[in-house]
């Protein structure tokens, strides 16, 4: 296996050509171009045997791999921020047709004013709907888990829509020695994707067509519902499989680190893990029970993971580059209601944390510990706060 | 001192963030001359939203919308809306949009805004790429070019398809006044802007912006290479005003190969390939003097 210097986007692009991508519809935008640029490429020189459809906006991007999928061919797109939200109608409709389109999405804030730096709040807003969703922290895990989700996605008992996202900046531009796996390998992983039911001219059938109330409408929801909680054991028993091939894993939807014995958690989806990991090194080698928990996959939802956890830890801060006018941080609501039915539940604060790109320091992450153990001392002091807030100069 | 109709007024103020031989930046100072301080703009994504500044400047002295990427003709429509609603009959409303904001992923709110006949200016400058993002084709790109999205190296994989006509487009609404024009020629850009104004309804303009950056060419050369696409007719000069052509013919006329001499982004095209284009252009320009005779009120 080769490594390469690499950043997010570049990890990307190779995800979708060893993946063997058949057609691919993106449309540019920053920070995501160089996936779009780097796939280009890769299907001008021919690297990449695909159809790219150079289309004229996200809306047609998405629309276009839909299309591709139902006509049975493996597809890929990428986009960030506005271009995701400008897809919102036909995410719904990946799903709905049940076409596994795999996107990579990089976070980025979303408009007005411009702001083209990390912020979740765009992914987080396709919350429901139905796809997978996945956030990364490492340039090699983003490549590896764009081919995972197509095994996943494509298994003909889940056939759901998944994307990847990449934290703008950190992810996106940052480069890092990456393995690529073979193309042999890859083949060995993840076989053709022949959908049995696809737009076929030998067996001609309608697709999305009407339904009505007394119907199917509603079953053809619930199969949806069953499938997305199937695709909760598929993650992980596709994830062991990669491990077994590369060496690789990512610690499954919920990526926990030092918090078998720890009072303490912070909660974190994204690059900012990195940095926590950092303080909880720090803050163990002066003694000090700290640990911290990734949310690698938010759709499906890792209910039980975070059940698991709850039994054992006595405080949880969950920290959201993203957050929800008139209620709270994303990631806090889920995590809380997840707890919620457990008899002891520990206490759980929300600290909204980098929106618009600021930097997720050291610092800030000590500060955050150090609360979570004022909490465990004292109890809860509020359950949200908006961490390094500068106030407007006054005069 | 020469006389020239271009008004002295400036409302863009120079502490922007253009490239240095920017011709967009050049357009907007011209049509905001053209308009003056009456005038609301919106501003899609594109260059141009990024040019005024960084929060709290803003280089342009008149009240921009900035909106979303695909809606400068829709967010202009409202503008007027309120207007209208409000009794304010004298402003200018400008939607200012790059040529990937107006002929890909505007086109829809754009063809809305004018089959509706909203009293709305519609300045497309055209640079002829995605500029803002870092020079991605659109449908402006014209054939032959380089761009990252049609990367060139030992594929050959070059923009193969002609350029989108937005002017013909307009045409084809019927609307009352479309034009092109181009920044190396100031003087006919700000008529044409004036007259803009001077017509209720929907009116649209396409002005040829040379982007240095994206072209690869010399900054300092940017007036000299619009003047070469006008003079090689890659870029006709001319109005339809209710479906009446007027073609200016340039005083000399070179050859398409002259003009793409001056820029790196067709310099892997050989002469062949350039021999080809030529042909299209001429075919070209004699189509649209034949739509000018056809079109001449008796
Ligand atoms: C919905 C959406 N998709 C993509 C983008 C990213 N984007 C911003 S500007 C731009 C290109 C603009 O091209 P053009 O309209 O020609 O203006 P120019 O940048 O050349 O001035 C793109 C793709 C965006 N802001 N919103
Ligand atoms: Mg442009």
């Amino acid at each position: 296996m080769a490594k390469k210097l690499i950043n997010g986007n570049y990890a990307a692009a190779f995800g979708a050509k060893l993946a063997r991508a058949e057609v691919i519809a993106a449309y540019p935008i920053t920070p995501q171009t160089a996936v779009v640029e780097q796939v280009a490429d890769f299907v001008a020189s021919g690297e990449m045997k695909a159809r790219y459809v150079c289309v004229e906006s996200e809306h047609s991007a998405m629309a276009a791999c839909i299309a591709a999928a139902s006509a049975g061919a493996r597809t890929f797109t990428a986009t960030s921020s506005q271009g995701l939200l400008l897809m919102h109608e036909l995410l719904h409709w990946a799903t709905g047709a049940r076409t596994p389109v795999v996107m990579v999405n990089v976070n980025r804030a979303v408009a007005p004013p411009w702001s083209v730096w990390a912020d979740q709040t765009d992914s987080i807003s396709q919350r429901d709907t139905g796809w997978m969703q996945f956030y990364s922290e490492s340039t090699q895990e983003e490549l590896d888990t764009v081919i995972m989700s197509y095994k996943v996605g494509e298994s003909p008992d889940i056939m759901l829509p998944s994307f990847t996202t990449e934290d703008a900046f950190f992810l996106s531009h940052t480069f890092e020695p990456v393995e690529i796996p073979s193309q042999e390998l890859v083949d060995g992983f993840l076989p053709p994707f022949r959908p049995e039911i696809r737009l076929d001219v030998e067996n001609p059938r309608g697709f999305g067509s009407l339904s009505m109330p007394h119907q199917w409408y509603m079953e053809l929801r619930y199969l949806i519902a069953e499938a997305m909680d199937r695709a909760r054991e598929r993650i992980l028993r596709v994830e062991q499989e990669w491990k077994e091939l590369t060496g690789r894993s990512y610690g499954g939807p919920l990526d926990e680190y030092r918090t078998e014995d720890a009072d303490v958690v912070l909660m974190n989806a994204g690059t900012a893990a990195s940095t926590i990991r950092e303080v909880v090194d720090n803050l163990r080698r002066e003694g000090k029970r700290v640990g911290l928990a990734r949310i690698r996959c938010f759709r499906p939802f890792p209910t039980e993971e975070i059940r698991a956890l709850g039994r054992r830890v006595h405080t949880i801060g969950v920290m959201d580059r993203c957050y929800t006018f008139g209620d709270g941080g994303p990631f806090f609501t889920e995590v809380k209601s997840a707890l919620y039915n457990l008899k002891d539940r520990p206490a759980v604060k929300n600290f909204v944390v980098g929106i618009g790109g600021r930097d997720i320091t050291m610092k800030t992450v000590g500060k955050l510990y150090d609360n979570l153990f004022r909490i465990k001392a004292g109890g809860l002091d509020s359950e949200k706060e908006w961490i390094d807030l500068k106030r407007p100069e006054v005069g | 001192m020469v006389k020239t109709p271009v008004p002295a007024e400036e409302n863009v103020a120079p502490g922007h963030m253009g490239c240095p031989g920017c011709g967009a930046c050049l357009a907007l100072r011209l049509a905001l001359k053209a308009l003056g301080k009456r005038t609301i703009m919106t501003v899609p994504a594109c260059c141009w939203a990024v040019m005024p500044g960084v929060f709290p400047y803003c280089s342009i002295q008149i009240p921009v919308l900035f909106t979303a990427f695909e809606t400068a003709a829709a967010s202009a429509s409202g503008v007027r809306a309120a207007l209208d609603a409000k009794g304010q009959k004298d402003i200018n409303v400008l939607a200012w949009a790059g040529d990937g904001g107006t002929l890909d992923i505007g086109i829809q709110a754009l063809s809305g805004a004018v089959e509706r006949r909203d009293n709305i200016i519609y300045i497309c400058y055209d640079n002829e790429a995605y500029m803002n993002t870092g020079i991605q084709r659109s449908s402006s790109t014209p054939i032959g070019a380089w761009t990252t999205t049609t990367p060139v190296g030992q594929t050959r994989a070059w923009k193969s398809e002609p350029k989108k006509s937005g002017v013909e487009i307009m045409a084809a609404h019927r609307i009352p006044y479309t034009a092109t024009a181009c920044v190396s020629y100031p003087e006919d850009f700000v008529k044409k802007v004036q007259k803009a104004a001077s017509i209720v309804g929907p009116k649209y303009l396409q002005v040829l912006s040379p982007c240095p950056a994206g072209w690869k060419s010399d900054p300092e050369r940017s007036i000299q290479i619009g003047r070469l696409a006008v003079e090689s007719t890659v870029w006709p000069m001319y109005e339809v005003e209710d479906g009446v052509y007027t073609v200016r013919k340039p005083a000399k006329k070179v050859s398409v190969k002259d003009y793409f001499r001056t820029q790196g982004r067709f310099r892997h095209l050989g002469e062949k390939d350039i021999e080809e284009i030529q042909k299209t252009v001429d075919a070209e320009w004699e189509l649209l003097l034949k739509k000018e005779t056809m079109t001449a009120r008796k």
